[in-house]
């Protein structure tokens, strides 16, 4: 490990964050490519996402998403490119993965729980294990952020007693429990039933308020058109169109992403 | 974003007149199965006990295998033979546990650099789950003494227990592989995701979910192990199986073995209740609901 392990800086306020001049950019990808064998699911891949933003990804299912957003978390292995987050360049192979995942939080479609510890556990098993917080102390933070997410009096319940939202919203609070620099959603309301989704991007719009970077992808497009700073169109592993939600989802320049939002609207 | 229960009104609920039949149904039909489930079992039983019994050579048999004066005579004996498998049993299956466990570990880690490991872990198992028990006693239990190996002991017991250890490690080292492959790779992913290094993803989220979901074959091959300790009475260990065998050899009267069989008995049938009842106490609740 070339670098020590360090807790990132506390949660700042909004304008704290964007008044951030140093960084302009927290995570940027350059043609990154990935493949599964003969597949290539990523190409040509280009995104930035600054301080403080919310960067939605939207496009079918396929289209290299949920691969984008592992690559980032560097649970997969590009195949070419560069993707730099915090000004490493976290693809280079001598860089310590677990550290670079450390600063980050993600949040899986399927919650991915830990079923054999409780709530507590969960959102703590990180704080104890990687970022060195004494016990006490970790309860306590992860008690506050259960708190936060609305689920304080769950704390020593189980993941397979609670209801799916529920669940999501316990695993962004262990994604969130550490102050990450950048928040990886991987559709995370696509497990829930229509009443449950609602709990769970209210959350996503308060921690948006409160200055928290996200990189998502979402089949939400009311989600992406309120909460969204940038939207990107995805369609067979590559960017096809991005910027502003008004622009992509209201006024798309491409065939293809017109094509798109008509077969999601008429669904 | 709290969540609110709904705080229904305590209204008087009484079963409806559909649900009353339905109970009164139940309850009949449930007296009904215990009295058909009691009277074919006891006449199972009867029929069984008096054909066994009015058989010509049942008195010889009763005499040979159930003679009272003998199973008395011979108990203190056995019971004493029994402590040393008792003995036996926990130490082995303690190392059995941390050499195959060890094992199975070493076989699902990846990358290059571990390759050697991988073959070691995965020649052992395949070799000594091939070799027959009882080959693995004695070649160890007559062989490693004969080497007087400076720092090891040279008794039977020692190198008995070793080889009960060595070929068992192999069985349970595939059943904690099993374990460890069975815990989906999602919990892997998200241990990782956090920052976890492969290690702690491993020992914090992997191993207990695995460990949780082979207590039934750990149990299975305890007790197995239980009795496969008698086997190395063939090295001349004084256990319950040997002392039997002694006191057999005073008249001929197999009494003694079925004392030892029992007490076997006494001590897995006990153990594999009490894993049950662990296992479900530790264990997820499933959705089964009542089917």
């Amino acid at each position: 490990m070339s670098t020590p392990r360090h807790s990132p800086p506390p949660l700042r306020s909004p304008e704290q964050r964007r008044g951030d001049p140093a960084t302009s950019e927290l995570l940027s990808l350059k043609s990154v490519r990935k493949c599964f064998g003969d597949n290539v699911v990523l190409r040509d891949v280009d995104l930035t996402v600054e301080p403080g933003q919310c960067v939605v990804l939207i496009g079918a299912s396929g289209s290299g998403k949920s691969t984008l957003l592992r690559c980032v978390n560097l649970l997969e292995v590009v195949d070419d490119g560069v993707i730099t987050f915090d000004g490493r360049d976290i693809t280079d192979p001598r860089v310590d993965g677990d550290d670079v995942r450390s600063r980050m939080g993600m949040v899986f479609q399927a919650y991915n729980l830990f079923p054999h510890l409780d709530v507590i556990g969960n959102v703590t098993l990180a704080l104890r294990l990687v970022h060195d917080v004494p016990a006490d102390e970790a309860r306590a933070r992860g008690l506050a952020m259960l708190e936060r997410v609305g689920l304080a009096e769950k704390a020593k319940a189980r993941p397979d007693d609670l209801s799916g939202g529920q669940q999501q919203r316990v695993a962004i609070a262990r994604a969130l429990v550490a102050n990450p620099r950048l928040m990886l959603l991987d559709e995370v309301t696509s497990a829930l039933d229509p009443e449950l989704v609602g709990e769970v991007l209210d959350l996503l719009t308060e921690l948006k308020g409160e200055g928290v970077t996200m990189l998502l992808n979402t089949h939400e497009m009311g989600f992406a058109r309120d909460v969204a700073d940038r939207v990107c169109f995805l369609h067979d592993g590559h960017i096809h169109e991005q910027g502003s939600p008004e622009q992509v989802l209201g006024d798309p320049q491409q065939e293809r992403t017109r094509t798109f939002l008509s077969r999601i609207r008429a669904s | 974003m709290t969540d609110r229960v709904a705080a229904e009104p305590q209204e008087a609920w009484r079963p409806s007149s559909v649900q009353l039949e339905r109970d009164e149904w139940r309850r009949r039909r449930t007296i009904r199965s215990a009295a058909i489930a009691a009277g074919s079992t006891l006449f199972l039983l009867g029929a069984i006990g008096g054909a066994v019994v009015s058989s010509p050579g049942w008195d010889r048999v009763r005499e040979t295998y159930f003679s009272w004066d003998k199973a008395v005579s011979s108990f203190p004996a056995v019971l004493d033979g029994l402590w040393l498998n008792i003995r036996v049993m926990v130490v082995c299956w303690i190392l059995i546990l941390l050499l195959s466990l060890t094992v199975a570990v070493v076989r699902t880690l990846r990358g290059p650099v571990a390759f050697p490991l991988r073959l070691l872990g995965t020649a052992y198992v395949d070799v000594f789950r091939g070799l027959p028990l009882l080959l693995v006693i004695f070649l160890l239990g007559f062989g490693g003494p004969a080497l007087s190996l400076q720092g090891l002991p040279t008794s039977p017991l020692f190198w008995g227990g070793a080889a009960l250890v060595l070929s068992y490690s192999a069985y349970v080292a595939e059943v904690f592989r099993a374990g460890i492959e069975s815990v989906h790779p999602s919990q892997r992913l998200a241990g990782r995701s956090l920052g976890l290094s492969y290690g702690q993803t491993l020992r914090h989220v992997v191993l207990p979910q695995a460990w949780r979901r082979v207590i039934p074959p750990l149990m299975n091959d305890l007790v197995s192990l239980q009795k496969d300790s008698g086997l190395i009475a063939v090295l001349g260990v004084t256990d319950a199986i040997r002392k039997a065998q002694i006191e057999t050899a005073l008249d001929f009267n197999y009494t003694p073995y079925v004392v030892a069989g029992v007490l076997f008995c006494c001590l897995t049938i006990p153990m594999a209740r009490l894993t049950d009842r662990y296992a479900r106490k530790k264990g997820y609740h499933g959705a089964g609901g009542h089917l």
